[in-house]
């Protein structure tokens, strides 16, 4: 059932140009000039319940955004979106007791008071029945392993802990949708695994529908089996993981290890090296010649063991990204020139 | 209804906790508040002593001897005291700017109704702590009353009219700060606004003994509400008709106020969701 509909959805933006220097800066007191930054361009997007969906993408490819609108932050230009039927931006009530919003860089907790306090304006704020309540907070702290942070000021806490006591306090209220807005950032390796470990339990278990952005391959990989690429404010990937390797790149990384007194020098004939490292070298091979290029190593040299990889997906994604850049230059070189317009 | 009741005891209570955490900064900054009473006092000791040409008692000011002034001082500091909100529009404009103000859009709670139960709390804690240097300064200075207590009625309406001057104060500053929504910064003019409401609310002296045309203007103006009409009234100053014809302009303010800030954060709202968060 399909619980997030996004049609045409945009989002443009008038930004002040501010230009260099005091003379500028006095005329611009009186005549501004503003550009358009077109934030999120057209976007169409269906998430069923029980997803977990990454939105993956450059800064300012128009992720925070989308999240923005979804929540009613902000309204949109044109195109519609309905979450659980609710039109965000109209900020009904009732709608705003189903969801939650998480931003890694903002703070939500009461600063100098015990997250518990927080916790309990949340319970009076969402209408969070007394012992409901307690079965939460006490499932999610456990969970979080926070349980005995509760009464300590929470600017005592650890950017890790307090990330978690924003988890918690986000979730208090059982929101069927959640979006999270790159949770883990900032955080060390351990607590990112923690909270990593913490949404995926959480979700498998309540079944919500989450979307998430994230700048962590390894967030992605664990949590999500859909990933939505936006670039430009414009969905550039939809579908799985292993699938933005397969579609956009063309290369396997083949690692060999030689036996002892192999010679390396001839490895470039085969495909590019990417390194060596006596008796290993690592190569980048296009994939559609892996099996003639393997045959040849293999009948030419003599390897003690071989692996067959797909390359880093952080390498993938970049190179995902840059290919959506090369065709926006294309694109407005030809919005430029009238003839090719036409 | 009552879970409305519960959730505003409940942000209520919060907040005062939150206030009880700087224990240390309120107790400073609330006996603080009393040193310039005593500037105050020996500046209208010298202002009479020159126009009573060296006699304090002689000497009158618009139907002021120094006995009365000194009292009328000491009622508007119990006005500021409701009607002043240190840090509520600097404090909205800085969340307006720094995003903050998110929370109010994403969760289901008023931004109005939440920080007028913060300064409620707010107030109540500065009340607990100030009432005893409050009071013992009003005790030195009981000879200053040469009228006494007024009568119930009049008590009656001082503390319903230093409650209004509270909201009106509140929802007044909160429209400053709402301001932020369209200019990021809003200190300058919070700035304009403190200067012209330090003369033209009664702070610095009776409204009274303004000539014209600038007794019509402050009476026109919402201003005096904030300072002035509490200690008029307590002083006696105004009574029958015009106390109550004075109450009701004062509420007609307030609600004017509560329509205003309204007015400005639906508005405000819609232009930072039109414009990008």
């Amino acid at each position: 059932m399909a619980i997030i509909e996004i049609e045409q959805l945009a989002k443009s933006y008038r930004v002040y140009q501010k230009k260099e220097g005091l003379r500028a800066a006095l005329t611009g007191l009186f005549h501004r000039e503003y550009r358009e930054v077109k934030a999120v361009r057209g976007i169409d997007l269906t998430v069923n319940e029980g997803e977990f969906v990454a939105f993956l993408g450059p800064n300012g490819a128009g992720k925070t955004t989308t999240l923005k609108l979804l929540s009613g932050v902000i309204n949109p230009s044109s195109g519609t979106a309905r979450v659980m039927g609710h039109v965000p931006w109209r900020r009904e009530n009732a709608y705003r007791r189903r969801f939650a919003l998480v931003m890694g860089q903002k703070n939500q907790l009461w600063w100098d008071l015990p997250a518990l306090e927080s916790f309990r304006l949340h319970q009076q704020i969402y209408r969070i029945a007394p012992d409901q309540f307690e079965q939460t907070k006490n499932e999610l702290t456990d969970l979080l392993q926070v349980s005995d942070l509760l009464k300590q000021p929470v600017r005592e806490l650890s950017l890790g802990e307090r990330m978690k006591m924003e988890l918690t306090a986000a979730l208090l209220h059982s929101p069927e949708v959640l979006f999270l807005d790159e949770p883990t950032i900032g955080l060390d390796v351990i607590a990112q695994h923690n909270i990593q470990q913490f949404l995926k339990k959480y979700q498998e278990k309540r079944n919500v529908t989450i979307l998430l952005t994230s700048h962590y391959m390894k967030d992605v990989a664990a949590l999500c089996k859909r990933v939505v690429v936006i670039n430009h404010g414009q969905i550039q990937y939809d579908g799985s993981l292993a699938g933005i390797v397969d579609q956009f790149s063309g290369f396997k990384i083949i690692s060999l290890q030689f036996a002892e007194s192999e010679s390396f020098d001839d490895l470039e004939r085969y495909g590019q090296v990417l390194e060596v490292q006596p008796p290993k070298a690592r190569l980048r091979i296009a994939r559609a010649e892996v099996p003639s290029v393997l045959a040849a190593i293999l009948d030419g040299h003599s390897i003690v063991d071989v692996a067959v990889e797909d390359p880093p997906l952080e390498e993938v994604i970049a190179d995902v990204f840059s290919q959506g850049d090369d065709k926006e230059k294309d694109k407005t070189t030809r919005q430029e020139s009238p003839v090719a317009k036409r | 209804m009552y879970a409305r009741a519960l959730t505003w005891w409940i942000i209520l209570r919060i907040a005062l906790e939150e206030r009880l955490v700087y224990r240390g900064d309120f107790m400073l900054g609330t006996l603080m508040r009393f040193l310039p009473i005593i500037t105050q006092i020996f500046l209208w000791w010298a202002v009479f002593e020159t126009v009573g040409g060296g006699s304090v008692g002689k000497a009158n000011i618009a139907g002021y001897s120094y006995n009365d002034m000194v009292a009328y001082y000491l009622l508007t500091m119990i006005s500021r005291a409701f009607s002043s909100m240190p840090g509520l529009a600097s404090g909205v404009a800085l969340q307006i700017r720094n995003g903050e103000i998110k929370k109010f859009l994403i969760q289901p709670v008023d931004l109005i109704g939440f920080l007028l139960l913060n300064r409620i709390a707010h107030k109540l804690v500065y009340y607990t702590i100030a009432i005893l240097p409050f009071a013992f300064v009003f005790y030195l200075c009981r000879d200053f009353f040469s009228a006494g207590w007024p009568d119930a009625a009049t008590l009656a309406a001082y503390i319903a009219s230093l409650v209004m001057g509270f909201l009106i104060g509140y929802f007044l500053e909160m429209s400053i700060g709402l301001i932020g929504f369209w200019f990021l910064e809003v200190s300058s003019l919070l700035f304009i606004y403190m200067l012209f409401s330090f003369f033209l609310s009664g702070h610095m002296f009776p409204l009274d003994i303004l000539p014209p045309p600038w007794n019509t203007l402050v009476d026109v103006l919402p201003l005096k509400y904030l300072a002035y009409f509490p200690s008029a009234i307590f002083l006696g100053k105004v009574s029958g008709w015009d106390l109550a014809n004075g109450l009701a302009i004062q509420a007609t303010w307030l609600i004017f106020f509560i329509g205003f800030s309204r007015v400005m954060y639906a508005r405000g709202v819609k232009r930072y969701s039109g414009f990008g968060g």
